[in-house]
């Protein structure tokens, strides 16, 4: 699977440590209701198609996206930086 | 006279094999039964064939995809052990594995189990500590285990790389001797078989795509051949599990899916009489009867419902098991696959009641699922017949993630792929 980084282009995912469903969003620390938390720690849809993921890219920029990959056929279809330097999806294929 | 023996397969032979039926029947469904299995895999037909042997429910549907053996069942390394640290697994899968010792004639059926034993290979001092802590609580469970040194590891399996030059050497090891391998097709045939001599219906390409609902009960399934009404539906469909509950209302479960990928080389003489495990990395090995070297690693480690992984793995688990034996250099590759498993948040199963009326889930096998398949048969059908566990699966509820009370073997936590 080439994963297209949106700083350093695609490159292959074995540069990349993978961090799990991205559509899972972790209560505030304000949260004090023990089922928020642990839907949050612990309930998944794991769907079967499209699947918005995390992935580091540890041997790369360094930096956190989020893939839009296919669960069903690994197609990827994108990658967008999250955090400070969060900016536009990238297609594949964009160096 | 039991319908496989010595004597029908001379009878058959005298009579230039015309006689024999098929091994199961291939019917239409009826429009109901007193329980319906979802899947046709190891776990679904081993849960029938208890579920009619062992509580006399009979009028069963076992519901298939595809057809038999196309799943897990025949997608793993055949391995079988009970070499679990933590008492909930290890006394299931120790029952699991008494099951297993009588399995072929349970099922008039060769299973071909072979209790060659299972040699985990400690790489680090600290790893043999551990192996000895495990030892002495699988013991402690009635296991057997036998903490092994270089020099009998030496007499046990020769063809080990032993040398002190080696990236990793071995430091010793944790046999359990009872533990061994099968043959997964067979077992898929062996309990289809005699699941069907019981009365149960095993219909194939079936395909369930939705449940029949009254107010929150589970009262029935709908599917590619019609609806099927059943008071009793257990559904055992291991990576498919998030998918078909979502056709029931269930929308989250603690299980993500990962593709694990297995690997068989071409046909050797025999160079390995056990199944050697790999402690500096994640490896298995066995030799299959037909002299191919059977083995597999970790997962792929995302989410996939592919059943082919990527190259990384591959060559990862490629260069462990020419760590083990270098000898096999030169062998090539003859076959890779990959199965769906349903990783569960903790590592350990789900047998439980639930978590709708007239509802039953099997589900987050992980890696374990082919060794459990006995077992889990045997337990689920508890399930069902009396609607509540028995006490070797009492601990696997669903609920137990939201109560806290995990059972994780690797001490890992909530990340499936690293269980």
């Amino acid at each position: 699977m080439l994963i297209p980084c949106p700083v350093c282009g695609p490159r292959d995912h074995e540069e990349f440590a993978y961090g799990g469903d991205a559509t899972v969003a972790r209560p505030t620390i304000a949260e004090q209701s023990a089922t928020a938390w642990a839907t949050f720690v612990y309930d998944r849809t794991n769907p079967k198609g499209a699947h918005q993921e995390h992935w580091h890219h540890v041997h790369g920029c360094r930096q956190w996206m989020v893939v839009s990959r296919d669960t069903e056929t690994h197609a990827v279809t994108g990658a967008r930086l999250i955090g400070a330097w969060a900016e536009p999806e990238t297609e594949p294929g964009d160096d | 006279m039991a319908e496989y023996s010595i004597w029908s397969v001379l009878r058959h032979g005298l009579t230039g094999n015309k006689g024999w039926k098929p091994t199961w029947r291939k019917p239409d469904p009826k429009p109901s039964y007193d329980a319906i299995i979802v899947g046709g895999g190891g776990h679904g037909l081993a849960t029938a064939f208890y579920l009619a042997k062992e509580h006399k429910i009979r009028n069963v549907a076992v519901l298939e995809r595809g057809w038999l053996g196309q799943g897990n069942i025949g997608r793993n390394t055949t391995i079988v052990r009970s070499n679990y640290l933590l008492d909930e697994n290890a006394q299931f899968y120790e029952w699991s594995l008494k099951l297993w010792e009588g399995l072929s004639h349970a099922l008039n059926y060769n299973v071909m189990f072979s209790q060659r034993g299972v040699l985990n290979l400690a790489n680090n001092p600290a790893q043999l500590d551990q192996f000895a802590e495990r030892g002495n609580a699988m013991r402690l469970n009635g296991i057997d285990a036998e903490l092994l040194m270089p020099d009998a590891i030496a007499k046990l399996c020769p063809g080990l790389d032993l040398s002190q030059n080696a990236r990793f050497p071995v430091v010793g090891g944790l046999l359990q001797p009872r533990a061994g391998t099968a043959r997964h097709d067979a077992v898929a045939w062996g309990f289809a078989h005699a699941a069907d001599r019981l009365g149960v219906d095993i219909i194939e390409n079936c395909e369930v795509v939705g449940f029949v609902k009254e107010g929150e009960r589970i009262t029935g399934v709908e599917t590619t051949r019609g609806r099927i009404a059943a008071p009793k539906i257990g559904v055992a469909v291991a990576g498919m599990t998030s998918e078909v509950m979502r056709r029931a209302g269930i929308t989250k479960l603690p299980i993500e899916s990962h593709v694990l990928q297995a690997f068989v080389t071409e046909p050797l003489k025999p160079l390995i009489n056990c199944v050697v495990t790999f402690g500096a990395g994640h490896m298995y090995v066995s030799q299959s009867d037909k002299g191919g070297l059977v083995f597999g690693g970790s997962l792929d480690g995302y989410n996939s419902y592919a059943q082919r992984g990527n190259l990384p793995i591959v060559h990862e688990v490629a260069t462990e098991l020419l760590a083990c034996f270098p000898n096999a250099g030169k062998v090539r590759l003859l076959r890779s696959w990959g199965g769906i498993m349903d990783m569960s948040m903790d590592g350990s199963p789900i047998i439980a009641k639930g978590p709708l009326p007239g509802l039953y889930l099997n589900s987050g096998w992980c890696y374990g699922g082919f060794k459990a398949t006995p077992g889990s048969g045997w337990c689920f059908a508890h399930t069902i017949a009396h609607d509540e566990p028995h006490a070797l699966n009492a601990a696997f509820t669903l609920e137990r993630f939201h109560e806290g009370r995990h059972i994780d073997e690797a001490g890992t936590g909530a990340t499936p792929r690293l269980h």
